[in-house]
């Protein structure tokens, strides 16, 4: 009998952290939604704010890394399409409704619109002339919002904007607005995290990878590429749409190539191709710039320099790539 | 015929690399396509696959014209290949890395949201024991030893189903025992899947092929079986660059 009782543990335990190892994922994702939907009741509303921020461009990166991460497309005028989105939200805020899916899918339009436009012919490109012709997407765009006055306001931007308006309630308040905005942003973050887990993603992981090799395996990898351009230019829309809702304004500079580039900052921060890895380095790009930048004296894009510097050198993989020390070293999962 | 070219050209510049090319590939051959360095395999490979367009001349896979249709469409219609470079897909195991040929021709729906896979993970297990990499499914590529890679290449190929399959220097970079290994995968490769074999080797080549074809300086030299293109005096010409064996030996 003793004999029969002291195998069973031994035949489960290897199964057991197994289990937790998978679950643990899962866990720890419920419980920083909890925290996060949690922290208007603790936070100052200046905190709030700042946290909203934070999940308005953790989305925007995380679309920017959908193309960059998932998909090997190095975009450096991602921000044309956050902007166009914000723009576009705002626009319909103050001329038509503030009213709350309005905003947001008048911004994913706009985003899915602009990228479509630009995409067919960046996606025909790879590496550098992808880099450049991002780049003067990017710089076109944002001219367009300078001079385009009646529509954009030009250089002094889109001003006026009114609070978004949930079921007929303007969401003035900081902490309801937080709230609006993650749960956007969660469903966002999730809509894109199971495009990159599905047959799908694995093929634009593939293109990633070896795009001659996909093309030699039969797969259209222009139509592909084309696809998950339209929709990382609808998710920046999104966040645009967000942000407007956010900070009631927007100007040029919300979509230039600093914008683009601290997006592209995040994703690096986070590890390319890690959707979490790029909300952190987005967190870790708003504060240093906006908090700790304040203190600095407005130098914050000088410490967010030090910061790649450092992950570069580092973490070549960013957050995503560290890993808790392991008693089996045979895994990698 | 599996596959016709006909007057198939492509120069560089003015070096002529395919200089009117006819090559037919009878059905269940398994034709090799053998030439000294800089002959135009690699350029004719490429046009018969579609990565590279021809100057002039045609290619038809069976009884169609594919000349005009990209690498895409010419694998769909059965065309498959491996490549010379084992590099496939860098971040991803071996098994995911045919279960994304697999899940391209097998009518499996690709979905942009995720869903079980259970009969191309299945597939794909199935295409790995048959290459002799059952066991290593779960390995990463970059893992994997060049002779792995290459015998990777071959089940990759084999998920889209081809008719036609079009090797690129299988044993390049082999070992002896990998190169035995490589002969027996070829070897039992259902007969009516064609080959296609371009190769440096010429002891795989005899060992594998039915049929040859030497090409030499962008033009077919001779076309025949192993016997008549080991006996030919044109051929050992080609190879060695002497007129007369014994010109060879004078020193």
């Amino acid at each position: 009998m003793t004999a029969v009782q002291t195998r069973i543990p031994v035949a489960d335990a290897p199964a057991e952290p197994n289990r937790l190892r998978r679950g643990l994922p899962r866990i720890v994702a419920v419980a920083v939604v909890l925290v996060l939907a949690a922290a208007p009741l603790f936070l100052a509303p200046f905190a709030t704010t700042t946290l909203t921020r934070i999940v308005v461009f953790a989305l925007f990166a995380v679309s920017l890394d959908l193309l960059v991460g998932i998909t090997g497309l190095p975009s450096l005028g991602h921000a044309a399409y956050f902007g166009a989105g914000a723009y576009a939200a705002g626009w319909v805020s103050i001329n038509v409704t503030a009213e709350a899916p309005v905003p947001l899918l008048v911004g994913a339009a706009t985003g899915a619109v602009a990228a479509a436009l630009t995409g067919w012919i960046t996606v025909r490109t790879g590496g550098v002339f992808f880099l450049m012709l991002t780049l003067a997407i990017g710089e076109t765009v944002q001219q367009l919002a300078n001079t385009w006055e009646d529509a954009t306001g030009g250089a002094n931007g889109l001003t006026g904007v009114p609070s978004v308006r949930l079921a007929g309630e303007p969401l003035v308040n900081a902490g309801y607005l937080y709230w609006y905005v993650l749960a956007i942003g969660v469903v966002g973050f999730a809509l894109v995290w199971l495009v990159a887990r599905s047959p799908w993603g694995a093929a634009l992981r593939g293109i990633r990878d070896n795009e001659p090799r996909m093309r030699a395996l039969g797969y259209p990898t222009a139509v592909y590429k084309y696809a998950v351009f339209v929709l990382a230019g609808s998710v920046a829309g999104v966040a645009g749409s967000l942000l407007v809702a956010q900070q009631r304004l927007v100007t040029p500079a919300d979509l230039s190539f600093l914008t683009s580039s601290f997006a592209l900052l995040a994703v690096v921060i986070g590890g390319a191709g890690s959707l979490w890895g790029a909300c952190l380095g987005a967190a870790v790009v708003v504060l240093v710039r906006e908090t700790l930048g304040a203190s600095l004296d407005g130098h914050g894009p000088l410490v967010l320099g030090l910061v790649f510097v450092l992950v570069v050198y580092l973490l070549p993989r960013g957050a995503a790539g560290l890993r808790w020390p392991r008693r089996d070293k045979g895994r990698s999962t | 015929m599996a596959l016709r070219s006909t007057g198939l050209r492509r120069s560089f510049g003015a070096l002529a690399a395919v200089d009117g090319v006819d090559l037919a590939v009878a059905p269940g051959a398994r034709h090799a396509l053998i030439g000294p360095n800089g002959a135009g395999k690699s350029t004719l490979f490429k046009l018969v696959t579609g990565t590279m367009r021809a100057d002039a001349g045609t290619v038809e896979l069976g009884d169609r014209d594919v000349t005009g249709l990209s690498e895409v469409a010419r694998c769909r219609l059965g065309m498959s290949q491996t490549m010379q470079h084992a590099s496939l897909f860098g971040s991803m195991t071996a098994t995911e890395t045919v279960a994304l040929a697999v899940q391209r021709h097998d009518g499996s729906r690709i979905t942009p949201w995720p869903r079980r896979q259970r009969a191309v993970r299945e597939r794909a297990e199935e295409l790995l024991a048959g290459v002799g990499l059952a066991g290593r499914g779960s390995t990463p590529v970059p893992s994997l030893s060049h002779g792995e890679r290459k015998q990777l290449e071959v089940a990759v190929a084999l998920a889209c189903k081809p008719s036609l399959l079009l090797l690129d220097e299988p044993a390049a970079g082999m070992s002896a025992a990998e190169r035995a290994r490589l002969v027996e995968v070829l070897a039992e490769l259902p007969a009516d899947i064609t080959l296609l074999i371009v190769e440096h080797d010429l002891d795989l080549v005899f060992s594998v092929a039915d049929a040859v074809t030497v090409l030499h300086l962008g033009r077919v030299l001779l076309s025949g079986t192993p016997d008549e293109v080991r006996a030919s005096e044109d051929v050992r010409e080609a190879y060695l660059g002497a007129k007369r064996r014994e010109e060879l030996f004078l020193g």
